[in-house]
């Protein structure tokens, strides 16, 4: 598992208060993670100060799932 | 229309001398002081360096990681509080008709630590907001019994009542009301505060409200002694489960005992001082035992606000002279803030509770903390002085007062 990876599954953990074993890559935060609203605009947040990046509302929208913020952010860290 | 009779069937606390409805009342009758040094936060700088905190509380140990960082600490306080209480008043869940239950809050500030923490935030970041999505509703006074009512399902009236350091007792007027109209069946009901912050601690010191006996922190909150010097600040929650008679008693629950009249008034006087004359005091004590149907020499024993400030607490025992007359020497008198600290919001509540477990028990706590009479009070008057006195207390009266000249007033009965 890469380092982004790793510190991104971290901060899901932290957050939503899940089993590590759930934080899968197919894992969306809502359906299957029980985030809610207020939840997943946090995770945006934490991952905007995590990695020091700045994402966009509209990006933020697309970002449903782990692998899906995995991929955000080492696209945005390259 | 018939008014409804509104009995108690379930108590929590979460106070500074104990964690439970149990170690509470124990704590009270042992005359135990919750008061020493801050650990929430350095108070090293602050003039008052020690508070009423609650102690090995562990949220984790009542509520999941998860909600618990969804919670300000009172909120988390109001959780742990109700859980207590209903599972107390041992309602079945399963068959209870949920409409018909309310739960009605009391808090004087609400979410102090989290609006702190966000601000702090703010203030050391380079302008740019990044304010916590959980910041407001984690905050709001309100969100209290909103938690409550999202755990059990109970969709009667919801709401938060604020009035400084008489918001719980506000409360249960409320409550009180609602099932006395016939609007509810039952009603959660109390108040929570967590001010033992940076903010909470810094600002009630620049009232020069609180207590700086910083060499004797137990021995801080004296009310009626001649050298109190401001009241000690606490936190925690109280929560009692109101319910009408009938309900109860077709359910066969213990019951407590019987809520009988609640009073409001107001000083109109002044933001944080009392009105020397207690004109305000007078009336609310006046108007609680016209609500109940009942006369002053029905009263066996008074919880008063008692908070060990100079003026607050001659005014308060001036008053109970005046509406009381003769019959005052006769009660029992207490202020079972000088062990609890000044809860604030939630004060109203835990001490309520102290006054129906003293008609329960039959015994009323004990004023602790009194070494040198105070000339401005009137000698034959008994205020419990440094060790419980068993009373066959039969109506139990509980002051509160807030800070912008709100005074609340409850009366308790033993149920024939």
């Amino acid at each position: 598992m890469s380092d982004i990876a790793s510190r991104v599954k971290a901060i899901i953990v932290d957050k939503l208060g899940v089993d590590e074993n759930e934080v899968v890559a197919e894992a969306s935060f809502t359906n299957d993670l029980g985030a809610d609203s207020l939840d997943t605009v946090e995770l945006i947040m934490e991952f905007e100060k995590e990695f020091d990046i700045q994402i966009p509302d509209d990006q933020a929208e697309n970002i449903a799932t782990v692998g899906q913020a995995i991929s955000y952010i080492e696209e945005a860290k390259k | 229309m018939e008014l409804k009779r509104v009995v108690v069937t379930g108590l929590g606390a979460l106070t500074p001398i104990g964690n439970t409805v149990e170690e509470y009342w124990d704590a009270l009758i042992a005359g135990k002081s919750g008061a020493a040094p801050v650990t929430h936060f350095d108070p090293e700088k602050f003039k008052t360096k020690f508070a009423c905190e609650v102690k090995n509380f562990e949220v984790t140990d009542f509520i999941h990681r998860r909600e618990a960082r969804r919670m300000d600490k009172f909120s988390q306080y109001a959780m742990v509080a109700s859980d207590e209480a209903i599972a107390d008043s041992k309602l079945d869940l399963e068959s209870i008709n949920k409409l018909r239950v309310g739960v009605i809050w009391g808090a004087g500030i609400g979410g102090l630590e989290t609006f702190q923490e966000e601000v702090i935030n703010y203030a050391n970041g380079d302008g740019t907001p990044k304010f916590n999505p959980f910041f407001i509703p984690k905050m709001i006074a309100d969100i209290a019994p909103g938690n409550i009512s999202i755990k059990y399902g109970f969709m009667g009236p919801n709401y938060t009542t604020v009035s400084a350091c008489a918001s719980s007792a506000n409360a249960m007027i409320d409550a009180l009301n609602n099932i006395r109209l016939g609007h509810c069946d039952v009603i959660v009901t109390g108040g929570s505060e967590a001010a033992v912050t940076i903010a909470g601690m810094g600002g009630f010191n620049a009232m020069h409200a609180m207590s700086t006996r910083n060499d004797d922190p137990k021995s801080a909150s004296r009310p009626f002694d001649a050298n109190r010097d401001g009241f000690v600040l606490g936190e925690g929650a109280g929560a009692i489960v109101l319910e009408e008679y009938e309900h109860a008693k077709a359910r066969g629950a213990k019951i407590y005992a019987e809520v009988v009249g609640g009073g409001l008034s107001s000083d109109a006087y002044h933001m944080t001082a009392p009105h020397p004359d207690g004109i305000g005091v007078i009336a609310v004590m006046k108007n609680c035992l016209q609500n109940a149907g009942m006369q002053a020499e029905d009263v066996d024993h008074i919880n008063t606000h008692g908070t060990s400030t100079p003026l607050g607490d001659v005014a308060e025992l001036k008053a109970i002279t005046e509406v009381f007359g003769e019959h005052a020497k006769n009660i029992n008198i207490n202020s079972t803030k000088s062990m609890t600290g000044h809860l604030l919001g939630a004060a109203g509540a835990i001490e309520a509770i102290a006054s129906i477990l003293a008609i329960e028990h039959g015994i009323v706590p004990p004023t602790i903390n009194h070494s040198t009479v105070d000339e401005n009070i009137d000698p034959s008057l008994n205020l419990t002085l440094n060790k419980p006195q068993k009373r066959d207390v039969k109506v139990a009266m509980s002051n509160t007062f807030g800070f912008g000249g709100h005074n609340a007033c409850v009366l308790f009965k033993k149920l024939d």
